[in-house]
């Protein structure tokens, strides 16, 4: 008898045990049907179903709710945004030591110099170690007020109780309920995309492989954006690129190229990876053109220019998408355009992308994070938000060498984006600044001591 | 409202900097948090190095002395308390300072501190001259390649001649006051926060 009841609850538990499981493979259904449904979907043909829009109004309203609780605690106190130290009063170097040198009369003969010419030289120089233009844009922007996201929390502290506890809400909403959402649609969206450009391959070269192949890549792109929570607004769409011309854009993150595709198809540019990225290039590579570089024909600057230039001319082929900074950089700014995008010749079409850094942000500091901790601050932020604008096509003109065609396309960049416009390199993020712009300062203030004519040769007077 | 980075730099010592600086409690925040971006090292000094990565400081000409005066007699780190001595000098001088206490030590934003700290960038030898030699070192530096060494001499000549009043071919600190003291005030930043 005994034995019997033992029997029999061991049964009972197995039973249990099995109605367990099948619960929860009916939920993961039920889960799957949903994310199908409600988001990829929507994704495949490009409608939208409104979640995303209440979510991202119910967070604004949060976010507002959280600065006004942070300023009325903090009325005194200025936020550091607000305080720029301001050396944009200071004159050229000509204006400047002019000014240092208006008591004494000018020597007949010889060199003009006073000793006190090299105070604008000191007072520049503790100007750049106090704030500098360069080195604040590898690093991530700082916000005027807090978002909530610990990662942003380098000026404020504890507030109050409420607010820390939706912090804690967010948090978990955050790191347990979107980020494993997000972390699949990901998965879903690239694999989808392997697979469907790999089918797509396989067919002959008709127009249908093309539109085909079109509709395969936006889709993916589509996914992997929702999976982001992106919200991307696009300005100006008339001005959009066009097949064999050059799409040119500031650069921010790896994320930037999800937000151009989600609304149209380009060929990317890039050195051929190996492992997962090499699949995936690959595959994209079946269904329509793409330019991917061995490393080491990237080395070789005709033999790029050259591939990008038949590219182009082949009016057929999607337009390329280049990003002449050549590194990422904060979204504050927009530094110096590689000469090298604009000598292939052909159309440029200028794309100015700006995020919002309220909801979270996209600056992918390399030189901290590597591609998969940044990938997964991405999925753990409360959204990505930017604005798109396309702006009209530019040529290069008459008379025009390819590196003034690059600062004119890149002023108009930023003018749009509201962007700083800088000439620095954005490659000073790791290399030192090279010995010819000291030098170019040394001339100029030659130029000053002696004129331009006497002096160089040492034969005056 | 607090900051991170004063969490790191005791209130405390945000008082000591007060009183030897007169920089004000936020302006001290926001250098300290201008020290720590430049720390790539994350060891609360500068190094030479750390200096040296900001463009336009590496393209100044005279950018290698300028970083030399924040660096103490043969030491290549700085810790931020001596980063604030050094950038005190070019605090600009305040009227409420004018009529303080003459007993009390003299601030280092004082007039003939910002001379004196101005003589030094030239006088790297500390003998109190400005000699020919140290001119011309500075000069250098300031011109590149672009001036003949005849030329440039001849300039460090004539400078020295009309600064000189004792005739012993240097330019003493009481000799450059009378030069620099003009424009001294040039060198005054104002840190608007």
């Amino acid at each position: 008898n005994i034995l019997n009841s033992c029997v029999i609850k061991d049964q009972e538990r197995s039973v249990a045990m099995e109605d367990f499981w099948a619960i929860v493979l009916a939920g993961l259904k039920v889960w799957v049907c949903l994310i199908v449904a409600l988001l990829m979907v929507p994704a495949m043909f490009g409608f939208s179903l409104g979640i995303s829009e209440t979510y991202m109004k119910i967070l604004v309203k949060i976010l507002e709710w959280a600065t006004l609780r942070i300023k009325t605690v903090n009325k005194a106190e200025r936020m550091i945004q607000s305080s720029s130290f301001n050396s944009e009063d200071d004159g050229s170097m000509e204006e400047e030591l002019r000014g240092l040198r208006r008591s004494r009369p000018k020597p007949p003969v010889g060199g003009d110099f006073t000793l006190s010419d090299c105070f604008y030289f000191y007072r520049r120089g503790i100007e750049d170690i106090i704030e500098d233009e360069v080195t604040q844009r590898f690093s991530s922007e700082e916000l005027v007020s807090w978002n909530l996201l610990t990662r942003t929390n380098i000026d404020f502290q504890y507030i109050s109780l409420k607010l820390t506890m939706v912090w804690g809400l967010g948090v978990f909403i955050r790191y347990c309920i979107l980020t494993p959402l997000r972390i699949m649609l990901a998965s879903i969206g690239l694999t989808w995309l392997v697979i469907g450009t790999t089918a797509v391959g396989f067919l002959p070269n008709w127009r249908l492989k093309f539109w085909l192949s079109e509709w395969v890549h936006v889709m993916c792109y589509r996914i992997c954006a929702r999976g982001l929570s992106c919200t991307i607004h696009y300005h100006n769409k008339e001005n959009r690129p066009r097949k064999g011309g050059i799409c040119v854009a500031n650069h921010t993150s790896p994320i930037d190229i999800v937000i151009l595709c989600n609304d149209g198809c380009y060929a990317m540019v890039g050195q051929s990876h190996g492992g997962l990225m090499g699949v995936l290039q690959r595959a994209m590579a079946r269904s329509c053109p793409h330019i991917w570089f061995e490393r080491a024909d990237m080395k070789d600057r005709h033999l790029v220019t050259k591939r990008l230039r038949d590219h182009v001319n082949d009016k057929t082929k999607l337009p390329i998408l280049l990003f002449p900074e050549g590194t990422c950089i904060n979204n504050t700014s927009v530094m110096m355009f590689k000469k090298g995008s604009f000598e292939i010749g052909g159309t440029i079409y200028p794309v100015a992308i700006k995020y919002d850094p309220q909801f979270g942000d996209a600056f992918w500091n390399s030189a901290k994070y590597n591609m998969v901790s940044y990938l997964l601050r991405m999925v753990t932020s409360w959204a990505i938000v930017c604005n798109v604008w396309y702006l009209p096509a530019m040529h290069q003109q008459e008379g025009e060498d390819a590196v003034q065609f690059a600062n004119r396309v890149k002023s108009v960049i930023a003018h749009q984006g509201g962007l700083v416009d800088l000439s620095w390199d954005g490659g000073l993020k790791r290399a030192k600044v090279k010995d010819t712009y000291r030098e170019e300062q040394q001339k100029k203030y030659s130029s000053m001591v002696v004129g331009s004519e006497e002096g160089r040769s040492g034969n005056s007077d | 409202m607090g900051s991170r980075a004063s969490t790191l730099l005791r209130e405390e010592e945000i008082e000591e900097i007060k009183k030897e600086t007169g920089f004000s409690h936020s302006q001290i925040t926001r250098l300290y948090s201008r020290f720590t971006s430049l720390d790539k090292g994350e060891n609360g000094t500068l190094s030479r190095e750390d200096f040296q990565r900001i463009p336009e400081l590496a393209i100044n000409p005279l950018g290698d002395r300028i970083i030399n005066a924040f660096f103490p007699e043969g030491e290549d780190q700085v810790n931020f308390r001596g980063f604030m001595r050094t950038l005190a000098h070019f605090r600009p001088i305040e009227d409420n300072e004018k009529n303080k206490d003459p007993i009390a030590s003299e601030p280092l934003n004082s007039r003939s501190n910002k001379l004196l700290f101005a003589f030094r960038l030239y006088d790297l030898d500390r003998d109190d001259k400005i000699s020919r030699d140290e001119l011309l070192q500075v000069l250098r530096m300031m011109v590149g390649v672009n001036i003949s060494d005849e030329q440039l001499g001849s300039i460090a000549d004539r400078t020295i001649q009309e600064a000189d009043q004792n005739g012993d071919n240097s330019i003493s600190f009481n000799e450059f006051i009378k030069v620099g003291n003009v424009y001294i005030l040039y060198i005054d930043i104002d840190i608007d926060i």
